[in-house]
């Protein structure tokens, strides 16, 4: 078959050494010829196993047939049945263990790498009917009287607003930053995901009719009671994420010049930290970071670290490069921008001058023991192998607990031992009645495309519930 | 948007406004602050203790000093601007209840912070006894005010320009001698409160400080306001404000306060220059 001979499309991306001197996105996206080449790699198979790798089951071989055919507004249509916020997941998903993982193509070459590009090919049509106004904002049925409050603006929130909107409800979202977005906007930075994508989607459910609430704090402007009770909303829908920074809790973890991942990122992304001059808030000058972690946090940290000036950016990570969650592409990335990792080692301790600020860090070396709960080989310490490295700066990225502010304010919801709400799996609904929730407060640290899936799936609850009322 | 109704100079350096806000206004209690945020997408977040509510009125009051570029910013704004971003209540409200004899010792700009304190312990029937200090006569604030609430207060300045010449810590020294407090609460510099906190410390007496870390979000997401207490790791804008000033880890917050001194010096002048401020001139 000729399809079989056509190769592989690269994603054009920014040089290595122009892309560390700036925070514009490395990923260029394809162009239309490559678009059309990448989409005619897919063999259209009967039974379409990439589908079952979507965590929202996109008619994947439907929409690559339409890009391959040239009509991208068609092609969007059909992704938009199951995920709304396609030219983010586009360029965030972890493709490889998702829809890519399974794909038949990749398998006639025994290596997922050489699988269809399918989110390289979502990405682009869902840019190109932005671009071109192909979008069609969807109707909205007449007024149901009925009241919703969506606690969040992450992509749990924004997908949930948008399907409870379409119902004819009034939805108010409340965020409790300045910017609503989520992690898309204070997290994952522009590099990756440029935020006037995430701007676009806003407006889409401005457009909609969603009132958005910047600036307030369910729990402390007010609590999930009084807005039911007071303020007259027949149900809320709480995604409210994962933001709850771990610590290593390791000595000297609270000197000058130790940050979470959450931090360092918010001050570079929200607060623009990286426009030096032009931003109020400041930025710790550094020369040799430390990262620990090796999921997308991690790799995040990192590069923002080295867009922001640092000479030597490390990242630590207590097992192999095999075990790394972060996405292949921001690994190969981080590569290629000059990011080093030392793999096998965990810190013990960090050092730091008489004026309180960092400069070293205790790093052990590890070898892999037996797999432990998640699978992976759990990291033994090798005693004996401590040494004391020299750093300036100390970024931890091993991931989010579930912000406890909600449940500390709400009475009657219940939450796991992770702190995590408890949900019936099927309606999203939490212990206390009307109150739904999805995302990371539900999953834990999860991904975009999850907590999208989550949303849609409360919402779709909360509108059958609403309909339901008296 | 929130609107900024009145505004006062209360010394060459501190400045008081009220300002629209009446979901802040009727939640907030005694201990609470807010985080704003203003100038577009380059401005900073910085936290400000709420000083006074009026729920009726649908407003509240700040009192701040005008030490670097954002307070300079603000306090340029005049009544009829508006704050564009102002989130609160914030933090957890200042434990109030009948202790019996209470001192609460305000310096500097801390003084506006300890005002809805003094005035929530008194309501809770202690007799309260408030001690205020500054460095000179010229930035001592709200002195009628305490007069007009407080059982008894006490007037120190570093210079002796006005009342008596002595560190607040004196003054308290000399009252867990005679008449033991049950309870004292301390707001103002962090060496002012370390110090404070250490005088107490012998006697035993329960000592609450209110920590003024370096924040960003405000709701527990960043910990870059984290401190030490009693050898743990707790974030001040969602476990605190106040805490045990007995185990508070004071060198440490010390430290972690002065992160970013030499970069916010550039910024402080820069602004000095942008904004037409002449140095010393706030
Ligand atoms: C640095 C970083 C990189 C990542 N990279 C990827 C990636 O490449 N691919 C991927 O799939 N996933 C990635 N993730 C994970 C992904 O971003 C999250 O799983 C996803 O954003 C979760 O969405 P959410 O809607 O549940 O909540 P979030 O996006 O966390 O949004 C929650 C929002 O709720 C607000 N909020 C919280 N409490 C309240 C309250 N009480 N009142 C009002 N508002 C409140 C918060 O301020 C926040 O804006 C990354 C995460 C981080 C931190
Ligand atoms: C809970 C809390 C309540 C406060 N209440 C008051 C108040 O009622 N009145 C008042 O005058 N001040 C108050 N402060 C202090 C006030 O936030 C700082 O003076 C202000 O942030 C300084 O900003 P700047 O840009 O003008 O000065 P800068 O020159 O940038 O900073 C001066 C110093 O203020 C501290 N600071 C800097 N940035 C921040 C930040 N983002 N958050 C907190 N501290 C920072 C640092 O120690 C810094 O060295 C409070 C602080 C906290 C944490
Ligand atoms: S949403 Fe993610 S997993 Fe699903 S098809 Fe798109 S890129 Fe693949
Ligand atoms: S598995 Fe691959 S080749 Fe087969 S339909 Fe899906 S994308 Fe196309
Ligand atoms: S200010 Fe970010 S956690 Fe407290
Ligand atoms: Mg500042």
């Amino acid at each position: 078959k000729d399809r079989a001979k056509i190769p592989l499309q690269e994603m054009p991306s920014q040089a290595p050494e122009v892309r560390v001197c700036n925070m514009e996105e490395v990923a260029l996206g394809y162009t239309e010829n490559q678009v059309r080449l990448e989409a005619m790699r897919c063999i259209q198979c009967k039974n379409q196993p990439c589908i079952a790798g979507c965590p929202v089951s996109i008619d994947i071989p439907a929409f690559i047939a339409e890009a391959a055919k040239g009509d991208y507004g068609k092609s969007v249509e059909i992704i938009k049945e199951s995920s709304l916020l396609p030219s983010i997941c586009g360029r965030v998903c972890p493709q490889e263990v998702q829809c890519q993982k399974f794909c038949t193509v990749g398998k006639m070459h025994k290596d997922v790498e050489q699988s269809v590009s399918i989110g390289r090919i979502e990405r682009f049509v869902a840019d190109y009917a932005r671009e071109h106004g192909l979008e069609k904002i969807p109707s909205i049925k007449p007024d149901s009287g009925r009241k919703v409050a969506v606690v969040g603006s992450g992509p749990a929130s924004i997908s949930a607003a948008a399907d409870l909107r379409r119902e004819g409800h009034t939805v108010m979202m409340f965020e409790a930053l300045h910017k609503a977005g989520g992690v898309l906007v204070y997290g994952i930075p522009e590099f990756r995901l440029p935020k006037k994508i995430v701007e676009h989607e806003l407006q889409n459910l401005k457009d909609m009719g969603v009132e958005i609430r910047p600036n307030y704090l369910v729990g402390k402007t007010r609590k999930i009671a009084d807005l039911m009770e007071k303020d007259g909303f027949d149900a809320v829908f709480v995604g409210s994420g994962a933001g709850l920074p771990k610590f290593l809790g390791i000595e000297g973890e609270n000197y000058v010049g130790v940050f979470s991942a959450n931090e360092y990122l918010t001050r570079s992304n929200l607060m623009k930290a990286y426009a030096v001059g032009k931003s109020q808030t400041p930025l710790y000058r550094s020369k040799n970071v430390a990262v620990f972690g090796g999921g997308n946090v991690a790799m995040d940290a990192a590069r923002t670290a080295k867009r922001l000036g640092a000479e030597e950016v490390i990242v630590v990570y207590r097992r192999t490069e095999v075990e790394m969650p972060a996405r292949r592409e921001e690994v190969t990335h981080a590569k290629e921008e000059g990011i080093k990792f030392l793999f096998l080692h965990a810190p013990l301790k960090i050092t730091a001058n008489e004026k309180g600020r960092v400069n070293g860090v205790e790093l052990i070396t590890c070898e892999l023991g037996e797999p432990d709960a998640s699978g992976r080989r759990r990291p033994v310490e090798i005693p004996g192998s401590e040494k004391i490295y020299d750093f300036d700066t100390a970024i931890i990225a091993i991931g989010n607990d579930s912000n406890p502010l909600i449940k500390a304010t709400t009475d009657g919801i219940e939450v796991n031992r992770r702190g995590n709400f408890i949900v019936n799996e099927e309606t999203c609904e939490t212990t206390l009645k009307g109150v739904y929730a999805g995302g990371d407060i539900v999953l834990g640290a999860a991904t975009v495309i999850l907590a999208m899936g989550q949303g849609r799936r409360a919402a779709k609850a909360m509108n059958t519930y609403l309909k339901g009322l008296a | 948007m929130n609107k900024i109704l009145a505004k006062q100079r209360l010394s060459k350096e501190v400045f008081r406004m009220e300002i629209e806000a009446p979901e802040i206004a009727e939640a907030r209690h005694p201990g609470q602050f807010i985080i704003l945020q203003m100038g577009g997408d380059f401005g900073e977040r910085i936290p400000l203790t709420i000083a006074n509510a009026d729920p009726v009125k649908g407003s509240i009051t700040l009192i701040f000093q005008a030490v670097g570029e954002t307070t300079h910013r603000l306090a340029l704004l005049e009544p009829g601007d508006t704050i564009q971003n102002l989130l609160g209540p914030l933090g957890k409200p200042t434990d109030i209840k009948k202790y019996g004899k209470v001192v609460c010792v305000g310096g500097g700009i801390g003084v506006a912070p300890l005002f809805p304190i003094v005035e929530g312990m008194k309501k809770a029937g202690n007799e309260v006894t408030v001690i205020m200090g500054a460095r000179t006569k010229e930035l001592l604030i709200m002195e009628e005010d305490m007069r007009a609430i407080a059982d008894e207060v006490i007037v120190v300045t570093d210079d002796g320009s006005y009342g008596r010449k002595a560190l607040v810590t004196v003054p308290l020294k000399e009252i867990c001698e005679e008449d033991k407090p049950d309870c004292v609460v301390i707001i103002g510099p962090p060496v002012m409160m370390k110090f404070a906190a250490l005088t107490t410390k012998p006697y035993g007496i329960h000592t609450i400080v209110s920590l003024n870390t370096i924040m960003i979000d405000g709701t527990g997401m960043c910990g870059g306001c984290r401190v030490t207490i009693g050898g743990e790791t707790k974030f001040v804008c969602v476990d605190g404000p106040e805490f045990d000033g007995h185990l508070v880890d004071w060198d440490n917050m010390l430290l972690r306060l002065g992160t970013y001194k030499s970069e916010e010096a550039e910024a402080h002048h820069r602004c000095h220059i942008g904004l037409k401020i002449n140095e010393g001139e706030a």
